[in-house]
């Protein structure tokens, strides 16, 4: 008989409270008060509060470096008794030793593993690599900027490839630039899949910063340190900031952390929910029904090879073109013949007048994306609305030359429809007046 | 309706003496009374060898013999305190003046202070024929040596480096010297002048206990004080004394200690400036009955009064009008820089012939030779005392400086420790020498660490107690235990405390040389081979060639130590070991 072993989380602390005694009154001061939460693999789990909410106390007493009033904190399964082997930190200060070089700091954390000097020393520069700190193993911390300095934090905690990496607000002490550039490396790291930890814990009191890196989260009240709740980030990476679901997400957390007393509900995605932004394919109306005019003037079944021959356009060009037509459910293709459908050879003979009718009820029954850009543009009441509005949601989804060109795409869509007018020197786009 | 028939409480006309004024009321009558009372005594006639103070064992008299030994503490502190704001101030305004007062401030606080007793003593009382108060005089000059260069460095140092924004700021709103010297430099001074202060007076308590009691120049002086009543008591083997002086002593430091240098040490608090280590924050129940009563304030209200009805005294510098930029002329300093040079050089050049010719005369070269060979033997006797010092106490330090609460009651004891004169204890550890059969050549070097031990357990727990927490928690994240976190973490964190704590020690250990290589008990004399013995022979002889060999040789050991090695050190422990 076998038993299924649940995944086993990373982490589970189980009701953990710290209270300190207050040396002057003789009462005390609860710091953390019964805190659940499980960190799993894969994710990485932001702790964000403000000043006094206890999370770096908690941070503290997952890597073992505090011991908790009440509770247990469980490491892979394991009770954490004193400092815990899975965990390595970066802390806010860097915490680098001044009278070691570079590489010596990080190589700090393998000195427990006595791992022979070679494979000490390789993996230490391997670390250093991936930090971008090539060339400065022989450096003292004195001599480099804060941002290296942190950068020799971050490889010193992944030479350890330590089951969790725990952040200690890493990043609040370098200026803003410098920051932001750091995030978005480890971010890129993380996101390349060959990350040197399985999990990430960030604390943190910067929104932003919990939204562009974490999966989850999760959001402490102060005096005591509780859990209030927790927020997915569906958002895609990366993750942009001016992305308007980072910014809908960053003023729904901003506004439950400025109010103690709402209760957490995931963020309402507006935004999102007003576009469809299923991929279009990338053809032109003209040339959608120049190939349905094609096609039907020889009558039958066609090759796609003897049409793209005819054309003497490439395979590579047609496909998008053909694609367009089935979405739009003018045409099928079957083991590489192409019919028209019913409605796809009355659009091939129409007028021009009807053929854009055709197409416009076409486009809104199959086209969400242009379905979805006409109801924004209608419920702006006429009002013309900025390209960037609709790029931006687009960009949560596509690269920045994809997102660019479904737009464009839709566009052409539309406004051959007539579902859209677009005014090329404001770079909006508004309902047609009637 | 009732009427009042006694005016309410808030009615009467409040008193302004609380519990707390009258206290300190009495306090201060009492202070002056004894004062009074016992600086009467210093300027009793005195003609030795025939009349001199007798000093009485009878148990009766201590608390006398302790308040007179306090008092010449004191008037020392207060010598020392104006010397350093002078010398100081005079070091760090100007840079010819600072060119030679630098170094040789170096070289003084070098320089063995108790070998030149026998010149001071007699200098001291040929100056006062007649009276107590030459010898007086030369036990508050020892006393002042021994406690007023480390003191000078400190605001010295403070001086010259005065954060920029404050200098700034005192020339933007055109203080005058003197405001900037009262408001600016010595408010910022004052951390660093309280606690090099309190160190150097709990230093000064070992030349209170060897000045009292001198011989030299083949006479002995006696002057009444709690040091010449151990003395006594040696003299004559009287155990019940010395172990009652020994009691006075301690009761006396943590006295001193409660009573004066905690208040002015949280007093002081008040002038730091970094936020971050004010984790240790001191506190002083003297302080807060002082604070917590209204006479301080109706005295300053009363001194305001006075103030103003007297005709202001300027007491500014003379200020000149500084429209332009400040920036001096350059010109002609090349030249002038070459005649004080050649000056100073002459003078340097001087002493130095004339030292040698005074050595040469008499003391033949073989014994210069074997004089420095003693230099060598007690120079091993404090390299031995700085290795036991770190080995011992660099463990128990770094376990008392990483528990907070430990090092909170630990580091005042220490404090006193380390004020209490060694010299003390020198009678029980000879009684154990002679009973056990060691010889003092190795004794020696234990009496050394008795008093110097202490600066090195001092100053590891402070070097501890200074590692940030990040550092500590980083290692033991990265799961540094035993030998590699002490390797990698904690014998570089703690390695400039530790530095200053052994230049302490061995500066300590070097004039504790001269008194510790020579002991006694009743007539049981005990001598090791060494440059102190060979100090305190000389002066006990009064045999000036060789107490010029035997200082100079001394000098030369410690300040060639103090180049070649601990500079060394000091610079690696400011550069590489600094942390933050």
């Amino acid at each position: 008989m076998t038993t299924i072993t649940p995944i086993q989380p990373l982490l589970r602390i189980e009701g953990v409270s710290k209270v300190y005694p207050k040396p002057e009154s003789g009462g005390s001061f609860t710091v953390l008060d019964d805190i659940n939460l499980t960190v799993n693999p894969g994710e990485i789990v932001a702790l964000l509060g403000r000043s006094g909410s206890g999370k770096s106390t908690l941070l503290r007493s997952i890597a073992g470096l505090s011991k908790p009033s009440k509770g247990v904190v469980y490491s892979n399964g394991i009770p954490v008794l004193g400092p815990n082997p899975d965990i390595a930190m970066v802390f806010q200060s860097f915490a680098l030793l001044p009278w070691l070089t570079v590489i010596e700091n990080v190589e700090i954390g393998l000195e427990s593993k006595h791992l022979p000097q070679k494979e000490v020393k390789t993996r230490s520069v391997e670390a250093l690599r991936l930090v971008g700190l090539e060339g400065f193993e022989k450096a003292y911390p004195r001599e480099l900027s804060g941002g290296m300095q942190q950068r020799v934090g971050f490889a010193r905690a992944f030479v350890v490839q330590p089951r969790v990496l725990m952040l200690d607000e890493p990043f609040s002490a370098l200026d803003v630039l410098t920051a932001e550039n750091l995030r978005g490396e480890i971010a890129d790291l993380w996101e390349e899949g060959n990350f040197p930890a399985k999990s990430v814990v960030l604390v943190t009191h910067n929104i932003e910063e919990a939204i562009m890196l974490a999966d989850r989260v999760v959001i402490m009240s102060s005096n005591p340190g509780r859990i209030r709740g927790e927020i997915r980030v569906n958002l895609n990476r990366p993750r942009e900031r001016n992305s308007s679901a980072f910014r809908a997400m960053a003023d729904h957390i901003y506004t439950i952390m400025t109010k103690p007393d709402t209760k957490i509900t995931p963020v309402v995605q507006e935004s999102t929910s007003l576009m469809d932004t299923t991929p279009l394919p990338h053809a032109r109306p003209g040339a959608i029904s120049g190939l349905l005019e094609l096609v039907e003037e020889y009558g039958g079944p066609e090759d796609v090879a003897v049409i793209s021959d005819r054309l003497r356009i490439e395979a590579d060009d047609l496909l998008p073109i053909l694609d367009a037509a089935v979405l739009l459910g003018f045409a099928n293709v079957r083991e590489g013949d192409v019919t028209l459908t019913e409605i796809g050879r009355t659009f091939a003979d129409a007028e021009v007048d009807d053929a854009r009718d055709i197409f416009r009820d076409q486009a809104l029954k199959f086209a969400p994306m242009v379905r979805t850009m006409h109801e924004v543009l209608r419920a702006s009441r006429g009002r013309p609305v900025h390209e960037d509005f609709f790029l931006d949601i687009l960009d949560e989804h596509y690269s920045d030359e994809e997102a660019r060109n479904q737009f464009e795409t839709a566009l052409n869509w539309g406004r051959y429809a007539g579902l859209f007018d677009y005014d090329s020197d404001e770079k909006t786009l508004q309902i047609p007046e009637e | 309706m009732i009427k009042r028939a006694f005016p309410s409480k808030y009615a009467l006309p409040r008193s302004p003496i609380g519990p707390a004024d009258t206290a300190i009321l009495l306090a201060m009558f009492l202070l002056f009374y004894i004062v009074a009372r016992v600086g009467a005594g210093f300027f009793v006639a005195f003609k030795p060898p025939v009349l001199q103070p007798k000093v009485s064992l009878d148990p009766a008299n201590l608390p006398y013999y302790a308040i007179r030994s306090t008092l010449r503490m004191f008037i020392a502190l207060i010598g020392s305190v104006a010397f350093t704001l002078v010398y100081g101030y005079i070091a760090a305004k100007s840079r010819r003046a600072e060119s030679i007062m630098i170094p040789l401030l170096d070289i003084l606080q070098s320089v063995p202070v108790l070998g030149f007793l026998s010149v001071t003593v007699t200098g001291f009382i040929a100056l006062f024929p007649g009276s107590l108060l030459g010898l007086e005089m030369a036990s508050l000059f020892a006393i002042f040596t021994g406690q007023v260069w480390n003191m000078t460095f400190s605001f010295y140092h403070s001086l010259i480096t005065l954060p920029k924004e404050l200098d700034e700021a005192a020339t933007v709103f055109q203080f005058s010297k003197w405001r900037k010297f009262v408001s600016v430099e010595v408010p910022a001074a004052m951390i660093g002048l309280v606690w090099n202060g309190m160190m150097s007076f709990g230093g000064g308590w070992f030349f209170v206990a060897v000045t009292e009691a001198i011989s030299v120049n083949n006479t002995s002086y006696t002057l009444p004080g709690i040091g010449s009543y151990v003395a006594k008591a040696i003299a004559e083997k009287n155990l019940k004394a010395l172990g009652l002086a020994i009691l006075t002593m301690i009761i006396l430091i943590i006295a001193i200690d409660q009573l004066f240098w905690r208040p002015i040490v949280a007093w002081a608090e008040k002038f730091r400036m970094d936020k971050s280590t004010a984790a240790t924050h001191a506190t002083s129940w003297v302080l807060d009955l002082l604070r917590s009563s209204k006479l301080p304030r109706i005295l300053g209200l009363w001194w305001r009064d006075i103030r103003r009805k007297l005709p202001t005294i300027d007491v500014r510098f003379p200020k000149k009008p500084n429209l332009r930029f400040g920036w001096k002329k350059k010109k002609s300093r090349i030249n002038e820089d070459l005649i004080f040079g050649i000056l100073i050089g002459t003078i340097v050049v001087g002493a130095i012939t004339a030292g040698v010719h005074i050595v040469t005369s008499e003391v033949p070269a073989k014994e210069v030779g074997s004089a420095f060979g003693l230099g060598i033997l007690t120079f091993l006797r404090v390299v031995g005392l700085l290795i036991f010092a770190s080995a011992v106490w660099t463990p128990i330090g770094v376990a008392i400086g990483f528990n907070p609460r430990l090092s909170r009651i630990a580091q005042p004891i220490v404090l006193i420790l380390a004020s209490f004169p060694a010299n003390f204890l020198f009678p029980a550890a000879t009684i154990v020498f002679i009973k056990l059969n060691v010889g003092l050549n190795f004794g020696s070097m234990i009496l050394m660490i008795l008093g110097a031990q202490w600066y090195v357990l001092f100053n590891t727990i402070a070097g501890a107690m200074a590692v940030p927490n990040d550092l500590r928690e980083m290692a033991a994240n990265m799961q540094l235990r035993g030998w590699p976190l002490w390797r990698k973490l904690i014998l570089p964190a703690i390695f400039p405390a530790w530095v200053t704590g052994a230049i302490t020690a061995s500066g300590g250990a070097w004039n504790a040389s001269i008194v510790s290589e020579v002991v006694a008990w009743g007539d049981k004399n005990l001598t090791a081979d060494g440059l102190g013995a060979y100090i305190a022979k000389a002066t006990t002889a009064g045999d000036a060639p060789r107490i010029v060999l035997g200082v100079s040789f001394m000098c030369v050991f410690v300040v060639l130590t103090n180049r070649l090695f601990w500079r060394k050190l000091y610079a690696l422990a400011e550069t590489r070991y600094r942390l933050g």
